[in-house]
């Protein structure tokens, strides 16, 4: 027998109110949205500026602007190539990581996992301090107090490793001052705090029971590290690693005393004292450059900016994806 | 098979412990005999992790940390200045409340990483992997995927994987600082049946707050208490059927029975 079945009233949905904000809140949202929102405005209208400006020379130049190796603002037509100062940037940088990773991995791993608190609270404060000393102190000190110390090594490198072609030199009289090597240690000095304190966050958010089981199995500081720690860290590490990056290619003033600015592209004779560094480029001609040149100047902090997104964009990520096993 | 070693007897004799300035254990003695396993109950915060930490000088890690008396392992004190830690914690083995295995390694890895941490050669690897799992009882349900990663197992599976991680180190005592605490029922009991099937090759340490675990897998029990602000230290050590069924001090009789922890 079939009977029709009876459909139940359908229940009545009861209309949810969120209360209407207080006066007090809606002013607190506006405000705080206007300043949310003025920080994408900004970069968007820098991003706006560059373009518009830049733009003519762009076209002008066409791919030779990045790939290019000659500035030349007095020909007719203008000649602007930025190919030695762009592989300077990223030359500079790669030397910088280089020698800026080992020593806040250390400083980290010291912080985290070796040091009292109280001592650990001390040395994260110099650290951090070192990140706010003025881009043009440390030129200066770079310049005056540093570029002497380090040359003495870079002559020394190079009696030594001088067979190798990054520390071989075309003249030996150059007195090994003004290269991307004292340019890279530069670098170094002001990324160091940076990747300190993100590899401090990841390594201070490990789970110590993995360090312990790693301990217990019998296992030293060393191999722990090596084998537990830093394989745990590594995507978070590397983050931090691009973070400092992204910092030392745009970064100016510091550079701008201590390299020696050259359109003769150093592909990679580190203690030669001719370089590139496109910011100190800028820095370097923005005084006297005519209405095209700067345009072209322009351009070339577009690049730069651009550059720099990209990297900060991988850094991120790579941060993100970095602890999978985080999630569950 | 790999030839295991026998067990070893653990003694510990006047055992203090202090964090910093404050005294945390007094004068603990207790003996774990060879192929015994000892069960270490009490209310929380009365010392029994700390204690067991001092039995493979994981205690020595901590900052402020500080010991007196000693650990006799098969009659040697493994705090002798010329006794290394790592080779006292590649003897006594240690398995943790919260199963932590490697989570960038496969399980197969996970396995041979004591051996690799410690830099000792390995020999053999297929065979050890399988070996120290079944001694864990997981084998089989992890044969098929030792290249997988050791997160995708679940709670109870991590668990026994890090028991077997230990074992393939081919410890002679076994530490467990509550090894079922994060585990559900079913989990709880294969680790049970692992407990007994190793005592028959090692000396078993376990802390437990599960009354009814104590008596399903021990043969003898320490009652740990801590007074307040007063050190810890052992109320009562004896037979578990003994400090379960015919506690001579009153503090273990209510204890056991539930009057208070």
């Amino acid at each position: 027998m079939s009977q029709t079945p009876v459909n139940p009233p359908a229940q009545e949905r009861r209309k949810l109110v969120i209360k209407p904000l207080s006066k007090g809140d809606k002013w607190f949202f506006r405000s705080t949205s206007i300043a949310a929102h003025f920080a994408f405005v900004l970069v968007a209208l820098i991003l706006g500026f560059l373009l518009w400006k830049s733009w003519p020379v762009i076209q002008g130049q066409g791919f030779d602007f990045v790939f290019g190796s000659t500035w030349d603002a007095d020909s007719d037509p203008m000649v602007l190539q930025l190919g030695p100062m762009l592989w300077g940037s990223l030359l500079i940088a790669i030397v910088g990581i280089i020698i800026a990773t080992p020593m806040a991995l250390s400083m980290a791993y010291l912080i985290v996992f070796m040091l009292p608190n109280r001592l650990a609270r001390i040395a994260t404060t110099l650290v951090d301090l070192l990140a706010a000393l003025p881009s043009v102190v440390l030129g200066l000190w770079g310049l005056l107090v540093f570029t002497p110390v380090a040359s003495h090594w870079a002559e020394v490198l190079n009696s030594y490793l001088g067979w190798i072609p990054i520390f071989g030199v075309a003249d030996a009289e150059n007195g090994f001052m003004r290269s991307p090597f004292i340019a890279g240690w530069i670098v170094a000095v002001m990324i160091v705090p940076i990747i300190t304190s993100v590899t401090r966050e990841i390594f201070s958010q490990l789970d110590r029971d993995l360090i312990n089981g790693a301990l217990a199995l019998g296992g030293s500081r060393l191999s722990t590290f090596r084998r537990v720690i830093m394989p745990t860290s590594s995507g978070g590490v590397i983050g931090g690693v691009l973070l400092g990056l992204g910092r030392a290619i745009g970064e100016t003033v510091a550079i701008f005393y201590v390299l020696n600015l050259s359109f003769d592209i150093n592909w990679g004779a580190l203690l030669e004292p001719q370089g590139g560094a496109v910011a100190s480029w800028i820095l370097a001609r923005f005084g006297e450059a005519n209405g095209a040149e700067k345009d072209g100047l322009m351009a070339a902090g577009l690049v730069l900016f651009v550059v720099t997104l990209i990297i900060n964009y991988i850094a991120n990520v790579i941060v993100n994806r970095a602890q999978p096993w985080r999630k569950n | 098979m790999n030839s295991l070693s026998t067990a070893s007897t653990l003694s510990a004799e006047d055992i203090s412990v202090w964090f910093g300035e404050r005294q945390v254990l007094e004068k603990v003695n207790l003996t774990f005999p060879a192929n015994q396993v000892t069960a270490l109950i009490g209310p929380s915060g009365c010392g029994k992790s700390t204690f067991i930490r001092t039995l493979n000088r994981m205690h020595e890690l901590i900052p402020g940390a500080g010991l007196a008396g000693a650990v006799y392992l098969d009659g040697e004190d493994i705090y002798n200045e010329s006794t290394d830690a790592v080779t006292v914690r590649i003897k006594v083995g240690m398995v943790f409340q919260k199963p932590n295995p490697f989570p960038t390694m496969t399980i197969k890895d996970n396995i041979l990483s004591g051996l690799r941490l410690s830099g000792r050669k390995i020999e053999n690897a297929e065979e050890l992997v399988e070996t120290s799992l079944r001694r864990a009882s997981i084998w089989n349900e992890v044969k098929d995927r030792l290249n997988d990663q050791a997160i995708s197992l679940s709670g109870g599976q991590q668990q026994r994987l890090c028991i077997a991680r230990s074992l393939a180190m081919d410890p002679k005592v076994l530490l467990m600082d509550e090894p079922c605490s994060a585990l559900d029922p079913g989990s709880t009991r294969r680790i049970e049946e692992t407990i007994q099937e190793l005592s028959e090759t090692m000396t078993i340490v376990i802390v437990t707050h599960n009354m009814q675990q104590a008596q399903r897998v021990s043969d003898q029990t320490a009652f740990f208490l801590a007074d307040d602000n007063t050190p810890g230290g052992v109320v009562e050590f004896g037979s578990t059927e003994q400090v379960f069924n015919g506690p001579i001090d009153q503090r273990t009789n209510d204890y056991v029975n539930g009057h208070f922890g």
